[in-house]
């Protein structure tokens, strides 16, 4: 048994798929991160560092010995808690399709954008920098006027480029400035969304959690997420009313070429 | 060829596990081709055609070891189960029952998921983006 400890949970193996799949089918569309960087993994729970191949002296080594202690990077746990009612539960065995999962709707969202605020924006007590805390780039402010987005973009691109930095390249953009992109049609109709493609290159992802965007190359090599174990779901405890379970994943992340991105702030 | 190494709809499955299939049915290919040239070889007399075949067969050994190279560092319990068996002396169906039951267990015990497992299976998706 793994320590998900989903053996112990009074559910279905019909319930398991269910649950697994309204995660998924909430969780994908959330994760913009991993949409624009290397993902590398899952290792497995265990996992417990990434290696980052550095050394630091230690000062107070014995006489006649030089010594160093090996650099890493700590996985961060996750953990999202939701409940779901065990009548809705039965309902799903019964072949119900519109059984409540509200709880684990919301839970698929908080952690997927808990890992795009720390590949994005950083999460400095968990030891991670993020991109548009990493980069070398001035921030470039996209403003209030979405026709002139094409612009910002485009300066962004040439600042990767400028810097030597290969595309393709994509773009995670924050919820309103994904709203604003989507309802926009410039200058003859043409949609603002395939103007920003077309300059990019690359993909242009949602991404709950990063306020303005993040131009980056998606070239690869230049920003590493380290799973340990991929997103899961796992059992806390029950009682007659409802089973609490949890949403849970380990990761680090860390930017190796900072100058490979340029934040556009709102 | 097309899609038919996909045994699912191609649509539906990951970019990774694309690549994945891509490179299963890359490596069989290369199988294949390693088996022709045997044949050939075995029956071929001239020498300089044998030659010919024997420095193509070499190719053939390479994209073989390439292709599998990549499918194991993509698939740590394969690779642990081939570490097991690959380059030791021996009983090879010993080696491979040996092989099999310390990485499965092994793998279970170090909490990581025995291909999807109990995750999500979501990995470095790329789906949603526009």
């Amino acid at each position: 048994m793994s320590h998900l400890l989903r053996e112990h949970a009074p559910i279905t193996e019909e319930g398991w798929s269910r649950l697994d799949d309204e995660a998924r089918e909430r969780v994908i569309p959330a994760l913009a991160a991993r949409k624009l960087v290397d993902f590398e993994g899952p290792r497995g729970w265990t996992h417990s560092a990434t290696d980052l191949g550095r050394t630091e002296n230690v000062a107070d080594a014995p006489e006649g010995i030089e010594a160093a202690t090996r650099g890493v990077l700590p996985l961060v746990e996750a953990r999202a808690s939701f409940a779901v009612a065990r009548p809705e539960l039965a309902d799903a065995d019964r072949g119900a399709e519109d059984i409540d999962l509200d709880e684990l709707d919301a839970a698929a969202v908080r952690i997927a954008t808990a890992e795009n605020v720390a590949v994005f924006g950083g999460w400095s007590t968990a030891g991670i920098t993020g991109i548009a805390e990493a980069t070398t780039h001035d921030h470039i402010a996209l403003g209030e006027d979405c026709e002139r987005y094409p612009r910002h973009v485009a300066k962004a691109v040439d600042a990767l480029r400028a810097a030597g930095i290969d595309g393709p390249y994509g773009m995670a953009l924050g919820p309103e400035a994904h709203t604003n992109v989507l309802e926009t049609s410039q200058h003859g109709g043409y949609p603002l969304l395939e103007h920003l493609r077309e300059i990019l290159g690359g993909p242009l992802v949602w991404a709950p959690g990063v306020e303005g965007a993040v131009v980056l190359s998606v070239g690869g090599g230049h920003f590493l997420f380290e799973s340990g174990q991929d997103l899961s779901i796992g059992y806390a405890s029950h009682d007659a009313q409802s089973v609490q379970l949890y949403l849970e994943e380990s990761f680090s992340f860390r930017v190796a070429t900072p100058e490979a991105a340029v934040a556009l702030t709102p | 060829m097309g899609t038919d190494q996909y045994h699912e709809p191609p649509e539906e499955l990951p970019a990774a596990t694309r690549t994945f299939a891509r490179l299963c049915t890359s490596l069989t290919e290369e199988a294949e081709a390693i088996g022709w040239y045997e044949q050939r070889l075995a029956l071929e007399p001239d020498r300089d055609a044998r030659a010919i075949m024997r420095d193509a067969q070499g190719e053939e050994f390479k994209h073989f070891c390439m292709d599998l190279e990549f499918l194991l560092r993509r698939s740590p319990l394969w690779r642990e189960i081939a570490e097991g068996i690959l380059f030791q002396e021996g009983d090879i169906v010993e080696h491979g029952e040996e092989a099999e039951e310390e990485a499965v267990e092994g793998e279970a015990e170090r909490g990581a998921p025995l291909s999807t497992g109990e995750s999500l299976g979501i990995g470095g998706r790329g789906e949603g983006a526009q």
